[in-house]
């Protein structure tokens, strides 16, 4: 425990002179740049453009859902190129790159108090690595036989062999920017990790950190670890493909024909694949747990609840994701103790989860709740969250999952839990910060139409769909036909879901506008519109000058979570504010 | 994926001992003041960032290593034969992280020469590695099993080939620490290129060691003893 007794204030020491890297050109000011925020907001804006292709995506699967037949662009291998590319974008290009490309290249340097990251160099390979990732991802649309029809899982043989739309080039250009994308991130992913490790600024401890660095760093690190079980998936997958050999591939007659594969395992994929996949799935959460941490405590002007528990919940998490893959395989059959053992630790995540949305409620109660655009995301997460979370509470065991296991049902969850809720996260740290990246505000009540619209619109597509996989509409399906167990009032109401999906992302158009209408329009924002207390809104300039501080790091004197402190003059007390000389500290016993 | 497990449960071991001298027991809330210590290492980032990206590298072994391993275990498993020249290359391997150790030994005492002799040894050393190990696959692809002849084949190839192809980064790297020590004066300013190169090329000796001790324990020679089925039901 440190001695606190004798509070005292650390005169600014002599400033290293730090070896920043200083622009020169308009090139490597803005194109070939090695300032974190600069990465940031180009890992941002090529995340989101791939991400406006997903959506497009996305509505064509819907029209074919509930207009099959009429549109003539849509052929069954088309829509499994959908479908495919809808998943891999928005789950790998989309939010992967996004909370972590950007919300954590702009946030860890300003978070944790330094002038960037320690690798500037490295850091900038890493987006560009990704976005040549990202073009490689993009030709595939233009390659003779179009993108990979295979499903988001790549699941081999199928993957591979002829009938899957994409066998020529699709799945070989896939692959290539699996692989690609992986390599990136690992540059950028140790900048993460050892910025939030060596770079904190003085006073700094880790538990002072805000949760967003701790969500992020832990979910790098998650990542770190995960990614490689798909780069080795692919990098078999690949010479499987291209030279031959049998890695996954086990003896195949193919009309007819011996195919030059035999003795692989398909199965092996699906333990590699689902090795990273489940991981994959906190790493997009937990930065989303993070950030809706600091939006709720800053926007409800309350300390956030239970900051040791929710820090120790995020490392729990982290851990236990490694030993819960096989929850994705219950039907690829398998020996019945495993099944139970990857169950119960299914089941057994929801603890250190139920912690953090207790938490964040606990957070709320009586607290000075702000009904700004942020708080309204951060608050729609939640719910949306919860939801996701409970239908996967059922699915996590074997006997409701097997029969749940293709159908919408498990659309249905997954997209709440982590494409909704993360997606309204993603907005909502957008609207938080947004006024300290371009100096300017929002338009509010065009950021609470649009809020208003994606949240009771995701709850209009996703809550039907539950209903759907219940009555045993599956998914993956081109075209339903003639069953005996689907009424046709299925079919109405995939009509219904597809009207919500078209309005609501139609209504994305609405926050694309307030953001560059509100860059050249929006009114000055100050330094620190939110009164927060973290170091990102401490800034000398708003936005940020290169270098991020003035001539002196900022020196920490407390947690990031300083609101509503009482008998303090404000109601929010920077993290580099010293104590009050005479202020009686507390002393912890 | 036992092998995966017990390097998740090596590198959950470090990050226990780190989080415990972060002190997350304390209660942030009441600790307003300043606080010195910030639980950063002493170490430079550098040597920080090599070692994580060290742990990302041994994830994706660790991974591989255990494909191989399972897809040993599900049945018509025909092993490929173990050249002998591997020994040989494991002795080169080790001759060539000694001799970079050497290196790193000497810059501490502040000895150029020494310096100099144990990087070009090192790097020499690991040229003939992989040199051996190209001479290694040209044998087992005279003797029939090339890459798509059969799994074991493949994974052979797939394992030494990502080795190599890590030790061929490694030797940019060792060429840039080169380069600079036959222009620096003095030892100190080598010493941290130095050390990183030693650490990454122990690293790579680790990693060929357990997976030669691995194709050796399943070789079809050595099976007979009874000795391999014992080991795999374990990994």
């Amino acid at each position: 425990m440190v001695d606190i007794g004798t509070v005292e204030v650390i005169p600014p020491a002599e400033v290293e002179d730090v070896e920043l890297y200083h622009p020169k050109s308009w090139v490597t000011k803005y194109v070939f740049c090695q300032d974190a925020k600069v990465i940031a907001i180009q890992y941002s804006i090529t995340a989101i453009s791939i991400g406006l292709v997903a959506l497009v995506l996305s509505w064509f699967i819907r029209l074919q859902l509930a207009f099959p037949g009429t549109f003539s662009f849509i052929t069954p291998s088309n829509y499994y190129q959908f479908i495919t590319m809808h998943g891999m974008i928005m789950v790998i290009y989309l939010l992967t790159a996004l909370f972590l490309g950007g919300f954590g290249n702009y946030l860890i340097p300003l978070m944790v108090g330094a002038r960037d990251m320690v690798f500037p160099y490295v850091n900038m390979l890493s987006f560009w690595v990704y976005f040549l990732a990202v073009l490689v991802l993009v030709a595939s649309f233009f390659a003779p036989g179009g993108p990979t029809g295979a499903g988001w899982t790549l699941y081999p043989p199928q993957a591979i062999l002829a009938g899957t739309p994409g066998q020529d080039w699709g799945i070989i250009l896939m692959l290539a920017s699996l692989i690609l994308f992986i390599i990136g991130f690992t540059m950028g992913g140790l900048n993460y990790v050892v910025t939030v490790l060596q770079g904190r600024t003085r006073g700094m401890t880790m538990m002072r950190l805000p949760l967003t660095v701790w969500g992020i760093f832990t979910a790098t690190i998650l990542a770190l670890l995960a990614f490689p079980a798909l780069f080795v998936a692919s990098v078999m997958m690949l010479l499987d493909r291209v030279l031959g050999t049998s890695f996954f591939m086990p003896a195949i007659v193919q009309a007819g024909e011996h195919l030059k594969y035999g003795g692989g395992s398909p199965i092996l994929f699906q333990h590699l694949f689902w090795f990273f996949g489940h991981p994959e799935v906190y790493i997009v959460a937990l930065p989303a747990f993070g950030i809706v941490s600091d939006l709720i405590s800053t926007h409800a002007r309350k300390n956030i609840f239970g900051y040791r528990m929710m820090v120790w919940a995020l490392v729990a998490i982290a851990v236990l994701s490694f030993i819960v893959w096989g929850h994705h395989m219950y039907i690829s059959g398998m020996n019945p103790p495993f099944g139970f053992f990857f169950a119960t630790s299914t089941l057994i995540i929801a603890i250190p989860t139920a912690i953090k949305v207790y938490n964040w409620v606990l957070t709320l109660w009586r607290g000075d709740i702000h009904l700004t655009v942020p708080m309204l995301f951060a608050l729609g997460f939640i719910v949306t969250f919860v939801n996701g979370g409970i239908t996967g509470l059922f699915l996590g065991n074997v006997i409701v999952d097997v029969p749940l296991s293709a159908t919408m049902f498990v659309v249905a969850h997954f997209h709440m839990v982590m494409g909704i809720a993360p997606i309204l996260v993603v907005f909502g740290g957008i609207y938080h910060w947004y006024p300290k990246i371009t100096g300017r505000m929002w338009n509010e009540r065009l950021g609470q139409f649009h809020f208003w619209v994606t949240f009771l619109g995701a709850y209009l597509i996703y809550f039907p769909m539950h209903y759907l996989g219940f009555i045993g509409v599956p998914r993956r399906y081109y075209e339903l036909g003639e069953t005996a167990f689907v009424p046709p009032s299925a079919g109405t109401l995939n009509v219904f879901i597809t009207a919500a999906a078209l309005i609501v992302g139609a209504a994305q158009m609405v926050f694309f506008f307030n953001l560059i209408w509100s860059l050249f329009k929006g009114k000055r924002a100050g330094g620190n519109p939110w009164r927060a207390t973290t170091l990102e809104w401490q800034t000398p300039q708003t936005p940020p000058g290169h270098g991020n501080w003035g001539k002196e790091l900022p020196i920490v004197y407390r947690w990031a979570y300083d609101y509503s402190v009482p008998g303090a003059e404000q109601d929010f007390l920077p993290q580099n504010q010293p104590p009050a000389k005479r202020m009686p500290v507390a002393a912890p016993s | 994926m036992n092998i995966t497990f017990i390097f998740l449960a090596v590198i959950a071991a470090i990050v226990a001992w780190w989080l415990s001298q972060q002190r997350i027991t304390a209660k942030p809330w009441l600790e307003a003041g300043s606080i010195v210590d910030t639980g950063a290492s002493s170490m430079p980032a550098a040597k920080i960032g090599l070692g994580l990206f060290l742990v990302i590298v041994g994830s994706l072994f660790a991974l591989l290593i255990s494909a191989y391993s399972m897809r040993m275990d599900m049945g018509e498993w025909r092993p490929a034969p173990v050249p002998k020249l591997l020994w040989l290359n494991t002795g080169v391997l080790i001759s060539s992280s000694g001799a970079l150790q050497w290196a790193q030994i000497a810059a501490r005492r502040g000895k150029m020469d020494g310096v100099r002799a144990g990087l070009l040894a090192g790097g020499v050393f690991a040229l003939a590695f992989l040199a051996g190990q190209l001479w290694a696959w040209r044998q087992l692809d005279a003797a029939g099993y090339y890459l798509t002849a059969n799994p074991a084949a493949a994974f052979f190839y797939l394992i030494t080939g990502v080795h190599g192809l890590h030790l061929l980064g490694g030797l940019v790297a060792l060429g840039r620490t080169m380069d600079k020590a036959w222009r620096a004066v003095t030892a100190g300013e080598l010493r941290l290129s130095v050390e990183l190169c030693a650490m990454y090329w122990h690293f790579l000796l680790l990693v060929w060691l357990i997976f030669f001790g691995l194709l050796l324990l399943t070789d079809p020679i050595v099976s007979d003893s009874g000795l391999v089925s014992l080991i795999c039901r374990i990994l």
